[in-house]
């Protein structure tokens, strides 16, 4: 008992200072990439290449003065920015980081855990992470952050709902609702039996789950509820110091998450192309399939980047009309045409 | 342990919903309500419920919490535009709920008999699937009829008031 609870302890840890990690060098991934695709240079001041701007940022973020308005509802203000932050955390529980390893002849999952209703967790955690917006939005008393909040819990209820119809049809398919072992139905692959990754029999699902994404992490082109053409900065408009540096870290711990969803559900998690044929021990193909996982997972982050400073943003009635008149029937669509499939080949 | 967490989510959960019941301003009842459901999710999974427990967080948490504070929000509801009830309406309510109380108690009289029936499996969502669309299934689709239905009839209504204010 002791030793489990040591080893999910680390786990724990590893994995939280893993998505720190990540998100803070998203940030400067975000601003390199932007440089990037504007034929800037970006960020070099700090460190080598600019390294350690993350660093510099967080610094900066604490020394600044920190204010809250004097008409606002001061718990709710400071709880605002709390729940964004935890809901954002929680995600990464059910996540399968690696397959099993042996250790002294024990076998150790790297996921935190493996609950039966794992996709459904992440939705979970997913719906309640609005309320860091909306609080945060309504608290402050300012009709700019008002309308971004409103904005915000619009928006996901809208798309949360085709994002759930997308999955029930990855459901239908692989008949389980953890995430461990939806990656472990992708397993094998190019090599010795071919076994493709879910993405090939849902390329649909996966278009809509991919929009979806975008839409609840509230990134370009649906960042509508921070728009700042409209709404000076959205929700967090009376935000200051690091309650503000934790809106905007939450955004890139959600992005963080959602691709490493999306490539469990969709490319094969911790699995990877050989990985029956390249003849090496049961531990070091985990350690590899972990390296490919967070090779899919950083490709992903870089997507969401190059969407970001390739398309503008939508206007608000564009932004309904797609997750209601679009997603929502080719999700319907989608569902019934894998229940067909599934009926006629019983695959 | 487990008995425990049953006294601590059953304390969070009467008096969370209390506070609902008693704060002035509708967005902290919202947002009391919303602890109290998470406090009865909790229930679910000490009962071994985990689907169950989820989905009460999904949907009553996450979506229909987020749409009654969407409209408090949109309204601007607060302590001073808060309406004042006469007190026939406030004794009305409390003999009303008092009665509802009454059937929820009456109903869970003979549940102390099912509770070794259920083989405390049922909870997950494989059994749970198999009872709804086995053994349930007609009630089951009935309810998604009722569900339709109402579904159609809110876009109705939305669509006779967007006519009326063009006319």
């Amino acid at each position: 008992m002791i030793a489990f609870l040591t080893y999910k302890g680390i786990l724990v840890l590893v994995i939280f200072i893993i998505t720190l990690a990540v998100a803070a060098y998203s940030t400067y991934a975000e601003r390199k990439v932007a440089a990037f695709l504007q034929d800037r240079i970006g960020p070099d001041r700090a460190g080598p290449f600019g390294l350690l701007q993350p660093l510099a940022d967080g610094a900066k973020f604490f020394f600044k003065e920190e204010i809250i308005p004097n008409v606002s509802n001061k718990v709710l203000f400071v709880l605002g920015p709390c729940i964004a932050m935890l809901t954002a955390l929680m995600a990464g529980v059910v996540i399968p980081w690696g397959n099993t390893v042996f250790l002294g002849g024990k076998e150790y999952a790297l996921q935190i855990a493996d609950l039966n209703i794992g996709i459904l967790y992440v939705f979970g955690v997913v719906s309640i992470g609005v309320y860091g917006i909306m609080i945060g939005g309504w608290s402050s008393n300012n009709k700019f952050s008002l309308l971004g909040a409103i904005r915000a819990s619009a928006q996901m209820i809208s798309y949360e709902i085709a994002m759930g119809l997308s999955i029930i049809a990855l459901i239908l398919m692989t008949g389980t609702l953890s995430l461990r072992e939806i990656t472990l139905q992708q397993a094998g692959g190019i090599g010795s039996h071919w076994n493709f990754w879910n993405v090939v029999y849902q390329p649909l699902g996966f278009i809509i789950f991919l929009v979806c994404a975008f839409a609840e992490c509230n990134r370009t082109p649906f960042d509508l509820p921070e728009c700042e053409t409209e709404l000076v900065g959205g929700y967090h408009t009376e935000y200051s110091s690091m309650k503000l540096g934790l809106y905007l870290f939450s955004e890139y711990i959600n992005m963080f998450i959602s691709s490493a969803v999306i490539s469990t559900l969709y490319f094969g998690g911790f699995n990877f192309p050989f990985m029956n044929n390249v003849g090496l021990s049961h531990n070091w193909i985990t350690v590899l399939g972990s390296a490919f996982f967070f090779g899919k997972v950083v490709f992903f982050i870089f997507f969401f980047m190059w969407i970001r400073w390739t398309i503008p943003r939508f206007r608000y009635d564009q932004l309904m009309n797609l997750g209601w008149k679009i997603l929502l029937p080719l999700a319907i669509f989608n569902i019934a045409l894998t229940g067909l499939v599934s009926l006629l080949f019983s695959r | 342990m487990t008995l425990y967490a049953f006294y601590f989510l059953s304390f969070v959960a009467i008096f969370s919903a209390l506070l609902v019941v008693f704060s002035k301003n509708p967005v902290y009842s919202v947002l009391y309500l919303i602890i109290t459901f998470f406090a009865i999710a909790g229930h679910y999974i000490l009962l071994n419920a985990q689907f169950l427990a989820v989905v009460h967080v999904i949907v009553y948490a996450g979506a229909i919490m987020v749409l009654f504070l969407y409209v408090i929000m949109l309204l601007n509801l607060n302590e001073e535009s808060e309406p004042h009830k006469n007190t026939m309406v406030k004794i009305a309510a409390v003999f009303s709920s008092g009665l509802l109380l009454l059937v929820l108690i009456g109903s869970l009289r003979g549940a102390s008999q099912l509770v070794h029936k259920t083989g405390g499996e049922i909870g997950l969502v494989q059994n749970l699937g198999q009872v709804l669309f086995g053994e349930f299934l007609f009630p089951f689709e009935v309810a998604s009829i009722l569900l339709l239905a109402a579904m159609v009839g809110v876009v109705m209504v939305g669509k006779d008031e967007e006519k009326n204010a063009n006319d």
